[in-house]
């Protein structure tokens, strides 16, 4: 089997598979889940590992890294930002928060 | 180099996690293990290539260089306001594209310094997309921080023969992704890269900032996207199906999102280019407007027997969700029947109100989304509506030159009474005058959302 057409098949059938297993998100969570596949595509962090691994040229060093750090602020941030925005959807009532009482005038 | 059968394993094991990241984080019970799964997932996956590479270089500098980039992320998100995260999403969605176009660019260098002679057409395709698409995502998300955080006007910047310009840029960029394919070199890859940053620019200077959010989800499909062609490039499965999964995904969403603002895509993007949103926001603000004291408020909402809230962006930035909730509160206690009215793309982003009041622990019954209220508006008694303008903007129904034009909104022009707490008669994100605010049923209270409403309730728990 020609190995252009196993990536294409894999490409394809990844296409359906992001449509449709986000198919039946309520506008509640649009935000989060677009956050979240933000962070997903971090994973681009090993694409990242893997060249500047392989690299002798100085300046791809350098370009290599300053990827290494993009990507990791993309990953990370993602993730966590992420999962601050869930968080309020799930936590339970919590002690009452401080609101200071009737305003500041 | 080629990748041992248990990495290829490990990789598969990590794209099922993602798809069931996917998965869990489109239902709200589910929401934040599938995160929870993803990010373990991408963590692992990372670590990876350090078992199986044996002349892996550098590893020191790799390893500080994941450190800084992890804190600096990590840091970051846990700092954010609220109110500011779709810009931080919009950062960090840049500068994966980014990284994604640097990485790129540096395998385009692997191929040249080989002599370039052997490798397939796909792969410099693959190669001359990444770094392109990447940088058209990095820049385009950078504009899109500038107008949230409002470094910059969040209204549609045209200038005369952007059009031209645009379409040169466009024009260029395939000229030079072809070039690139027939004799690939390390100049042409750059000047590439160039070229996408001019197009990620002047495809985002001439969206208005109440679309922004939209744009942010397609640059975000974009960066998935590169990320496969990365993941093809390099022969990395993973990489191949999470760039993929996000980039249909995310296309699918922005579709939705779009959806749920009345608002085709290419209107979105390419509006403003055909004219017709330059509204001038002048005109009619000397016009009379009716406005009342905060004990006149508190009197309305006291003897009303239904009442529904509109909360906007305003009221996120004034801190006053806690006030409007002990308002609320003592309300409900006093008989009147209160709920919060949602417009699908309140705040700064669909969903972005339902995370802003879930923080001052408003309870989720009371949240009601726009279909299922709109019909309840005509028997409210009062409408207040809190730092909100645009999705109750009539302009949105009759004024088909408005940018708004089509959004659905939410019908608080039906209700009896109508009270509006604003800082300034300042239009809306959107930029656009609202005729709701010259209505005889509209009262207007001037002043910070959090300091009208404090004295608001002091007066309300008065009576």
């Amino acid at each position: 089997m020609n190995e252009g057409v196993v990536w294409l098949t894999i490409f394809i059938l990844s296409v359906f598979v992001g449509i449709e297993v986000i198919s039946k998100v309520s506008s509640t969570l649009h935000t989060p889940l677009m956050s979240g596949a933000n962070a997903i595509h971090g994973v681009i962090l090993l694409g990242a590992i893997i060249v500047t691994g392989s690299t002798d040229n100085n300046v791809a060093l350098v370009v290599g890294l300053i990827a290494i750090v993009l990507a990791a602020v993309n990953m990370v941030g993602g993730f966590v930002v992420t999962d601050r925005m869930l968080q309020m959807f799930t936590r339970k009532k919590t002690p009452k928060a401080p609101s200071n009482a009737g305003g500041s005038a | 180099m080629s990748i041992p059968t248990w990495a290829q394993l490990l990789y598969l094991v990590g794209a099922v996690a993602f798809i069931l990241a996917l998965k869990g984080l489109s239902g709200p019970k589910t929401a934040r293990a599938g995160n929870l799964i993803g990010a373990a997932a991408a963590v692992l996956a990372c670590t990876i290539p350090f078992f199986y590479i044996d002349e892996m270089k550098h590893v020191p500098l790799i390893l500080v260089a994941i450190a800084v980039g992890s804190a600096g992320g990590f840091v970051g998100a846990r700092r954010v306001q609220m109110t500011q995260m779709p810009q931080m999403v919009a950062l960090f969605n840049g500068v994966g594209g980014g990284a994604a176009a640097l990485v790129a660019l540096l395998e385009l260098h692997e191929i040249t310094a080989d002599g370039g002679s052997d490798v397939e057409t796909f792969v410099l395709v693959a190669t001359a997309f990444t770094i392109l698409v990447g940088s058209v995502s990095f820049a385009g998300s950078i504009i899109t921080f500038a107008k949230l955080q409002e470094l910059m006007t969040s209204r549609p910047v045209v200038f005369p023969g952007l059009p031209v310009v645009f379409g040169g840029s466009l024009i260029a960029a395939v000229a030079l992704s072809i070039v690139l394919v027939r004799d690939p070199s390390m100049g042409v890859g750059v000047v590439l890269a160039l070229v996408g940053l001019a197009v990620g620019i002047l495809l985002v200077l001439p969206v208005g900032g109440a679309d922004v959010p939209i744009v942010i989800s397609l640059l975000n499909a974009f960066t998935g996207l590169t990320v496969a062609g990365g993941g093809y490039v390099l022969d990395n499965t993973l990489l191949l199906v999470a760039g993929t999964l996000v980039g249909a995904s995310g296309t699918f969403l922005t579709l939705l999102m779009a959806g749920a603002m009345g608002r085709s895509v290419a209107n979105i993007l390419f509006g403003a280019l055909k004219g017709g949103s330059t509204l001038g926001a002048g005109e009619a603000s000397d016009r009379p407007v009716k406005s009342a004291g905060p004990e006149d408020v508190a009197i309305m909402l006291n003897y009303a027997e239904r009442v529904i809230i509109v909360p906007g962006y305003g009221l996120a930035v004034a801190q006053a969700q806690h006030t409007l909730r002990e308002l609320v509160d003592v309300l409900s206690a006093k008989g009147v029947e209160v709920d919060y009215a949602i417009h699908p793309v309140a705040g700064r982003m669909p969903g972005h109100m339902n995370v802003l009041l879930a923080e001052a622990q408003v309870p989720y019954e009371q949240l009601i989304e726009m279909d299922d209220i709109n019909d309840e508006f005509k028997d409210a008694d009062v409408v207040l509506v809190v730092g909100a303008n645009d999705v109750v903007n009539p302009a949105a129904r009759n004024t088909p030159s408005a940018p708004i034009y089509g959004m659905p909104i939410l019908n608080a022009d039906q209700a009896k009474q109508c009270v509006f707490l604003k800082r300034s008669m300042r239009p809306g994100f959107a930029g656009i005058e609202n005729e709701l605010l010259f209505e005889p049923n509209t009262t207007l209270l001037f002043g910070d959302a959090k300091d009208t409403l404090g004295k608001v309730l002091t007066a309300t728990k008065a009576l």
